[in-house]
């Protein structure tokens, strides 16, 4: 008997699951690979099962559906259609070329063959080989934080990241939590941080809301995402919690760590205006401006990159990027949340079915999820315009402000790179500088060194999507 | 009202590890970095250069700022890290490996 079509998916969150579920439902047998101990990614993130947490979902929105989706994964798990590979961090997504590919009857449906490499384990030093017919990548993405002085102080932490120690191990950053920058993501954020005993002292929007009401058309088409905004905006005034819109934090205070940040009104001009600065008390500022998708594998693969900064996997209605036997879903393709990672998971399952089987997909069959995606992506194609990053933030930024936080490499210097030395694009300052070298190769300070440079924002290339210890390299056969 | 009593969490029996020496207590399933927060530690580290405090910023792996030492070995994520019973857990100073 002719082995099943094999898919493997890379990542187990919202459109790692959606796509995983939907392939197993058409007969392919699938692996998740996910680097979490637990599926769900960073929206359904839980509680460690050791926490023993009983009321997961009362840090969590929109709880059903992720009960459906677990509970659909689960049954596939039981069955045996679907493979779990939990604690498996991918570093590399290999494909084999169909010339050098051995003569075989495994598998007859598809012309691909392809080899996902995962770490495993919490050491990350052993190395895990996958193969399989088709990968989707699902990686998700991570956030933006633009610099400021101050924002290396411990207690300085991602607005995501906050919210994700809430999540996953119970524990509150500090009592006192300024909230800040911009986007939407700083709404559950607060929310959740109040909900579990901080007291969240303001949360800091940059963004005018009143810019909402110029796409009310755009935004109308989505009332349950309105709904979502009002029920955190009711939330947050229950709690006390006072929103500051169109503010921004232009320092953060303390020596070895915050005890203060200060918070100034923009005027009209998006400037800040003169005498509004105050300083806010605080031990901990949760700060982000919105979110840039992982393009990694994406790009060690050879798919084409687009989107509206060239830093998203450019996909086709059926979730194809361009490269044969590879598709992306979710936020790796562009931010726009939970329920658009959904349907992009859910569409990209039943095209790699039928592409496996060598049957033409019918879009017809995934209608509603596409009519969702057109919306949803409309939805947060106008977010971002009224979320964009503060104008001036780059001019705010001291000569001694640290922009990369590896290297510790200076606005100074990132100006003297790109000023008098002439460097025109990124990688040029990071050869200049040191910026995007260190352990995080660029993905906290790429947006903050195109900012401060007008150099434009370039996906990295990075041929590992993690650091790869030599032994694991080495260990690999000589194919 | 605190994360465990909103999630009625009932973790396994809490357990000690140390943080630069001195006792730490920590609960199963939590990260080095969420029982260090929960002990009121913000930093566990110090940059290369000009030596200064960091401790978690990202929280899922990415940024490498909370980079720690655990029973001797370097460069250990703490956001990703889960902590062990008895872990002897040290403020990482550069590359932490000065003394070598």
């Amino acid at each position: 008997m002719t082995e099943r079509a094999h898919l493997a998916v890379v990542g187990a969150g919202p459109a790692g699951l959606a796509a995983a579920l939907a392939a197993a439902d058409r007969g392919v047998r699938v692996t998740l690979v996910d680097a979490a101990e637990q599926a769900g990614g960073q929206f359904y993130r839980q509680p460690a099962r050791a926490l023993g947490a009983r009321r997961p979902e009362a840090l969590h929105h929109q709880w059903r559906i992720w009960e459906r989706l677990r509970d659909g994964v689960d049954r596939h798990i039981t069955a045996g259609r679907i493979t779990h590979l939990t604690d498996h961090h991918v570093w590399c997504v290999d494909r084999e070329s169909a010339h050098d590919k051995p003569p075989s009857n495994r598998d007859q449906h598809s012309s691909q063959s392809f080899t996902v490499y995962a770490l495993c384990g919490p050491a990350q030093e052993e190395g895990v080989a996958v193969r399989a017919d088709a990968v989707l990548l699902a990686p998700g993405g991570y956030e933006r934080v633009l610099p400021f002085p101050g924002w290396t102080l411990p207690g300085v932490v991602t607005a995501g990241g906050a919210q994700a120690m809430l999540k996953g191990g119970l524990v509150l950053p500090g009592r006192t939590v300024v909230v800040a920058g911009t986007g939407p993501l700083l709404l559950p954020v607060a929310t959740g941080l109040a909900a579990a005993g901080a007291r969240v002292a303001a949360l800091v929007e940059s963004a005018d809301p009143r810019a909402l009401l110029r796409r009310t058309h755009t935004l109308a088409a989505e009332p349950g995402k309105l709904a979502e905004g009002a029920w955190y905006a009711g939330q947050l005034l229950r709690r006390g919690v006072r929103t500051l819109a169109r503010h921004i934090v232009v320092e953060a205070h303390g020596t070895d760590r915050l005890t203060a940040v200060t918070v100034a009104a923009l005027g009209k001009d998006r400037r800040i205006r003169p005498g509004s600065a105050r300083r806010i008390p605080c031990d901990t500022l949760a700060v982000g401006h919105g979110m840039l998708p992982h393009t990694d594998l994406a790009e060690t693969l050879g798919c084409t990159l687009s989107g509206t900064d060239g830093t998203a996997v450019r996909v086709d209605d059926e979730q194809r990027t361009d490269v044969p036997g590879v598709w992306a879903a979710g936020e790796t393709t562009g931010i726009g949340g939970a329920a658009l990672a959904l349907a992009e998971g859910h569409i990209a399952g039943r095209s790699i079915a039928a592409r496996l089987y060598g049957t033409a997909p019918d879009p017809r069959s995934w209608a509603a999820a596409a009519r969702t995606r057109t919306r949803l992506r409309a939805f947060f194609a106008a977010l971002d315009a009224v979320y964009a990053p503060p104008a001036g933030w780059a001019d705010r930024l001291t000569d001694d402000t640290v922009v990369c936080r590896c290297e510790e490499v200076t606005a100074g210097a990132v100006r003297t790179a790109a000023g008098s030395l002439g460097a025109g694009d990124l990688r040029t300052v990071k050869l200049l500088t040191r910026a995007g070298m260190g352990w995080c190769q660029g993905r906290m300070c790429a947006p903050a060194v195109a900012g401060l440079t007008g150099c434009p924002l370039t996906a990295g290339r990075r041929p590992f999507a993690r650091p790869v210890p030599l032994g694991v390299l080495a260990g690999l056969p000589d194919d | 009202m605190n994360p465990l009593e909103l999630t009625r969490a009932r973790p396994g029996e809490a357990f000690t590890v140390t943080f630069d020496g001195r006792p730490v207590t920590a609960l199963p399933g939590q990260t080095v970095a969420a029982a260090l927060w929960a002990a009121g530690v913000p930093a566990w580290r110090t940059t290369r250069g000009t030596g200064r405090p960091r401790g978690v910023f990202c929280g899922i792996g990415v940024c490498f700022d909370c980079l720690v030492t655990v029973n001797d070995r370097t460069n250990q994520r703490a956001c990703l890290v889960p902590v062990r019973p008895g872990d002897e857990i040290r403020t990482q100073e550069g590359t932490g490996r000065d003394d070598d």
